[in-house]
């Protein structure tokens, strides 16, 4: 899933202060598991810049709603007249949610609530962990299920570099070296010899490198 | 031994010489006369000087340019280069250039990252590793292609080295990884500092088991400790470093002012206990920012003259 973390508090103030009225709107799959964007998020945050704007004593009208997705036309329906007629919307969706309603609505201001983190998982409640960089070519069948392009802070293909230490990362003790993960994979699949066939420079075109990605289903 | 370049190092080495090679970081100003004086200090005394390429993520002169002042010394470069801040175009662009100079070894490394350095907010690059970098080196000199496959129609001739930490995680792989850099090119090892002898020799059993000693030139790193400070910092702070309990011992059991001496007279010992070691084909004394220490360490050792090879 797609994690994202709420932007400094002042830092939305700043977006929202000019204006008179502004739609506080969750998003109710990724980033309200992570319990930074959903519509319990989205009323909270619109408390919150209400007893703001009562403090600079300026007329703001917050109104918080939410929808399942942001990234997708079928759950708009039934906000359809709330969005029309908003002056701005500060939305606690990921990065892709904001351009999506971007796009959507023109003339309309979108704000963004969240600074978009990762694509990670659910390591243990309330602890979020990267695992994909969306590299476009995924070599996770070679690498006993670890990723080397998210997990190692050198994205290193072919093994660890001389900073793995007690099987963590030289820049922190926080931070697992993927390398050893691989190996001890590899280790308890009786694969280690694998360890020794040298992976092949990557073709990052399939990854940001080669502009925006997309794909079309023929039979839609 | 057939010769593939015109690498002075590569010549010591396969004329059965131990091989000593040094090290000197570029200074971060536009001061050539940094980079020649430090060049000047240990010119008599090893075979070949490594140039670190904006060493710990600082930045600093570039690697390539400070090793076209040591090479128009007369002396013998080895251009390190790490695949932290260039994508394969840059690096090629930049063996190639170096070529042009005369400049005839490369050592392939990863990079401190950079988070370490003066610019933590950085972008790192890591389009290829120090492996592929390796493949990058061997296929550009001796296929005489790109990594595009477009042809070079004068190939650049370089003695290809890479960096061995006999010391770093995980253990399962400390011998696989040297067989893979070996299979992905490399001629000459040279290795992080080694303060933990023992260790050392157990690797370099590894080594011979699979017969890599025959296959590549492992230079072992030595690094003279200043101080018991500095001996505890790298204990405490370097990365993959291992620095045992009783070295730290043996610097607090002498006066403060004495530590340096000691420092020096432990990596003494330790190169005439590695001298030994079947496998070891020669040292590379690392004493950073302490270059006027160099001369008297390999004297000390017995590793000086240096041989003249014609």
């Amino acid at each position: 899933m797609i994690v994202g973390e709420q932007k400094p508090f002042d830092e939305i103030w700043e977006m929202v202060k000019e204006h008179t009225k502004v739609t506080v709107f969750g998003c109710n799959t990724c980033v309200a598991v992570c319990h930074q964007g959903g519509s319990k998020e989205a009323e909270t945050m619109a408390s919150l810049l209400r007893m703001r704007a009562i403090q600079e004593e300026v007329d703001i009208e917050f109104v918080n709603s939410g929808i399942e997705r942001q990234c997708e036309h079928e759950f708009f329906e039934g906000v359809r007249d709330l969005l029309e007629k908003s002056e701005v919307v500060l939305s606690l969706a990921c990065g892709i949610g904001v351009q999506f309603m971007a796009t959507k609505y023109p003339s309309t201001p979108i704000y963004p609530a969240l600074n978009t983190t990762f694509l990670g998982d659910v390591m243990k409640k309330g602890v979020f962990t990267e695992k994909c960089q969306a590299c476009g070519d995924c070599v996770l069948g070679k690498t006993g299920g670890v990723c080397p392009v998210s997990r190692c802070c050198k994205r290193l293909f072919n093994g660890p570099c001389g900073g793995s230490s007690n099987g963590k990362c030289e820049i922190s003790k926080d931070i697992d070296c993927a390398w050893q993960l691989v190996v001890d994979r590899l280790e308890a699949l009786g694969k280690l010899d694998d360890y020794e066939k040298v992976s092949p420079i990557k073709d990052w075109s399939k990854d940001r490198a080669g502009g925006p990605r997309s794909f079309k289903l023929e039979e839609f | 031994m057939e010769l593939q370049t015109d690498s002075k190092l590569e010549r010591v080495l396969k004329s059965g010489h131990m091989a000593v090679t040094s090290e000197c970081g570029p200074p971060r100003s536009n001061d050539p006369e940094a980079i020649i004086t430090k060049a000047d200090l240990i010119k008599d005394h090893v075979d070949s000087i490594n140039i670190t390429d904006n060493q710990t993520s600082v930045t600093r002169v570039c690697s390539l340019a400070a090793c076209i002042h040591v090479k128009q010394m007369g002396l013998d470069p080895v251009l390190q280069m790490v695949v932290r801040d260039r994508n394969r175009i840059a690096l090629q662009s930049d063996l190639l250039g170096a070529a042009t100079f005369g400049i005839n070894n490369v050592l392939c490394l990863s990079g401190d990252h950079q988070s370490f350095g003066d610019s933590p907010s950085a972008q790192n690059v890591f389009d290829i590793d120090s492996m592929q970098l390796l493949q990058t080196v061997r296929l550009m000199r001796d296929e005489g292609k790109f990594l595009s496959g477009d042809e070079i129609k004068k190939p650049p001739r370089m003695f290809v080295g890479a960096a061995a930490n006999p010391f770093a995680d995980p253990f399962a792989i400390r011998i696989p990884r040297l067989a893979k850099k070996i299979n992905c090119g490399a001629e000459f090892i040279q290795t992080q500092c080694i303060y933990n002898i023992p260790k050392f020799e157990r690797w370099m059993e590894g080594v011979r088991e699979r017969g890599l000693h025959k296959k590549v030139f492992i230079i072992a790193g030595i690094t003279p400790m200043r101080s018991l400070g500095m001996a505890k910092y790298m204990r405490r702070a370097v990365p993959g470093m291992d620095v045992p309990e009783e070295l730290i011992a043996r610097l607090e059991g002498v006066e403060k002012h004495k530590q340096s001496e000691e420092g020096i007279a432990f990596a003494i010992e330790t190169i005439q206990r590695l001298k030994e070691i079947e496998g070891v084909a020669g040292f590379h004394i690392m004493a950073i920012e302490w270059e006027q220490k160099v001369p008297e360490i390999v004297e000390q050792s017995g590793l000086y003259p240096r041989p003249v090879i014609d």
